[in-house]
């Protein structure tokens, strides 16, 4: 399992994957919102989702587990 | 007026206020649960809870404020810039409760706010426009058609867009092709309007705007204009009065475009009618604002004039205090905008405020909104502070903003104090022959 951790506080804005999706390296998986801008959030290694720890609208703080890869 | 709700926070709160205080009038300000420390909250004759942070259960809560102003009997609202200031069902709702919006009128709100529409305002008024489509783009082969014709590069532009965000710059046909389908959902999706408008792309672009101003007797003036080509992510770091590189010639025709602008939609109060410029000087409309601007301040310093106390007497039915011919530039100003964020990457960085040290100076101001000790949250704009230099000429201005800034301090947070140092001291800066893509072209910070 590799963790996807959010790099600053903001409101998840979109998220762009759902469970089961394969994704790449570099690819973004999950818009953050904070202090007016857009945050992708990339993933580092090729995967699959495996569980999705947030929601759109909801509030995330630094270093909180956005999603999990298998 | 006697008593008005500023429906706003931080930096733009503190400056109302600060009028205010000045002419006797009283002020409500509103606060959410992350701004309850800030120091306007404080300033304010009477503060008022509106809600938790995220600003849609606070300084979007249309409802709310509206409740508020009421149980405080205010005789008027401002609603500042960003957040409900260009509104047209805020605007409206206020109306509807008897309550004077400090600002436009609800139409014209609505006729700006839409860029097509906009367009087709400008070009009844004989204002210049960026050589584009009047009417939505339907399909692909209509874009391509529009685009031809016009001659690449061309922009494809969401009409809902803003900011930024929803558009896309096309060198080729392949682009168009590639983009098409793509911008139009995103458009669809970001602004629940998927009208698209394709306009000739100007490069080597200077970001120049007028500040205008009008009243309910049909008069209009100009105040002058800023140039704002210092910009990162379409938004604006650095801003000047009046425009260095420019001809006198073109700055009186600039200036004269932008009352014929406001003239045409009967405009009512501050306003910013914003163009761009290519490097022949051909200046064409972007969009107008219908609010008092972030940068207004380097209007003040160049005019004398208060903008908020001109708000303030024009929203209560008053003549302009001035006449054009009244209304003279001295000397130079160059705003900077202090962000919270990582000087390199342009990254936000919320946190606490651990240093603080941005005094006011001869020839500096400093208008802001949090101090030492306090906690910049995630949830609204980056900036911070707005210093304002002024001076005789510019090059006596460059030279007081390079000691200032230099001198100047926040710890606790990353800030663009070390990007704004650099900025005015590269050539381009210094000649005033800077553009839209200045940023991208400096050399990136590397501590």
């Amino acid at each position: 399992m590799k963790k996807v951790e959010a790099a600053m506080a903001g409101t998840v804005w979109k998220v762009l994957v759902e469970v089961g999706d394969e994704v790449t390296a570099g690819q973004t998986v999950i818009i953050l919102e904070s202090m007016k801008m857009e945050i992708p959030v990339e993933v580092m290694m090729d995967g699959k989702v495996a569980s999705i720890s947030t929601a759109e609208g909801e509030f995330v703080n630094d270093g909180d587990v956005l999603l999990e890869l298998e | 007026m006697q008593k008005i709700l500023i429906a706003n926070r931080g930096e733009i709160a503190e400056r109302i206020i600060r009028t205010c205080q000045r002419l006797g009038v009283e002020t409500v300000a509103i606060y959410s649960d992350a701004d309850k420390d800030l120091p306007y909250v404080q300033q304010a004759t009477v503060a008022r809870h509106v809600g938790e942070a995220p600003p849609q259960k606070s300084y979007l809560n249309v409802e709310r404020i509206l409740e508020i102003a009421k149980e405080e009997d205010v005789d008027g609202v401002h609603p500042g810039y960003g957040f409900l200031s260009e509104n047209g069902e805020f605007a409206q709702a206020l109306h509807d409760a008897g309550l004077t919006f400090i600002g436009p009128s609800v139409d014209v709100i609505k006729l700006m706010g839409d860029k097509l529409s906009s367009r087709r305002a400008m070009i009844k008024a004989g204002v210049p426009v960026v050589p584009g489509s009047e009417q939505p783009v339907e399909s692909l082969e209509e874009a391509l058609v529009l685009a031809e014709k016009i001659g690449f590069p061309v922009m494809l532009k969401a009409s809902g867009g803003g900011g930024g965000i929803g558009m896309h710059r096309c060198e080729n046909k392949e682009d168009i092709e590639n983009t098409f389908e793509q911008t139009k959902k995103r458009a669809k999706a970001y602004f629940k309007n998927e009208d698209m408008f394709i306009e000739k792309y100007v490069g080597n672009a200077k970001h120049i705007e007028v500040q205008i101003f009008g009243d309910a007797h049909g008069n209009v003036v100009h105040m002058f204009e800023r140039n704002c080509s210092v910009q990162r992510r379409n938004q604006k770091v650095i801003e000047e009065a009046q425009s260095p590189a420019m001809s006198e010639e073109t700055r009186k025709k600039i200036c004269e475009a932008a009352v014929l602008a406001a003239k045409e939609v009967d405009y009512k109060n501050a306003g910013t009618v914003e163009f761009i410029m290519d490097e022949e000087e051909n200046f064409y409309f972007l969009e107008m604002n219908t609010r008092l601007q972030v940068e207004h301040p380097i209007t003040e310093c160049i005019t004398g004039l208060d903008l908020v106390e001109w708000q303030l007497q024009v929203a209560a039915g008053e003549k302009l205090p001035l006449q054009q011919e009244e209304i003279t530039s001295t000397g130079h100003a160059i705003e900077f905008r202090l962000y919270a964020e990582d000087p390199v990457k342009f990254f936000p960085s919320p946190g606490l405020i651990t240093k603080w040290h941005l005094p006011s100076e001869e020839g500096v101001r400093v208008d802001s909104g949090y101090g030492l000790d306090l906690k910049v949250t995630p949830f609204y704009d980056p900036m911070i502070a707005k210093i304002i230099v002024s001076g005789d000429t510019r090059e006596a201005t460059i030279e007081r903003a390079k000691e200032y800034l230099t001198a100047a301090s926040v710890e606790g947070i990353k800030t663009n104090l070390p990007f704004l140092i650099r900025a005015i001291e590269t050539n381009e800066f210094v000649s005033g022959q800077y553009h839209t893509g200045f940023i991208q072209s400096m050399n990136p910070i590397t501590t």
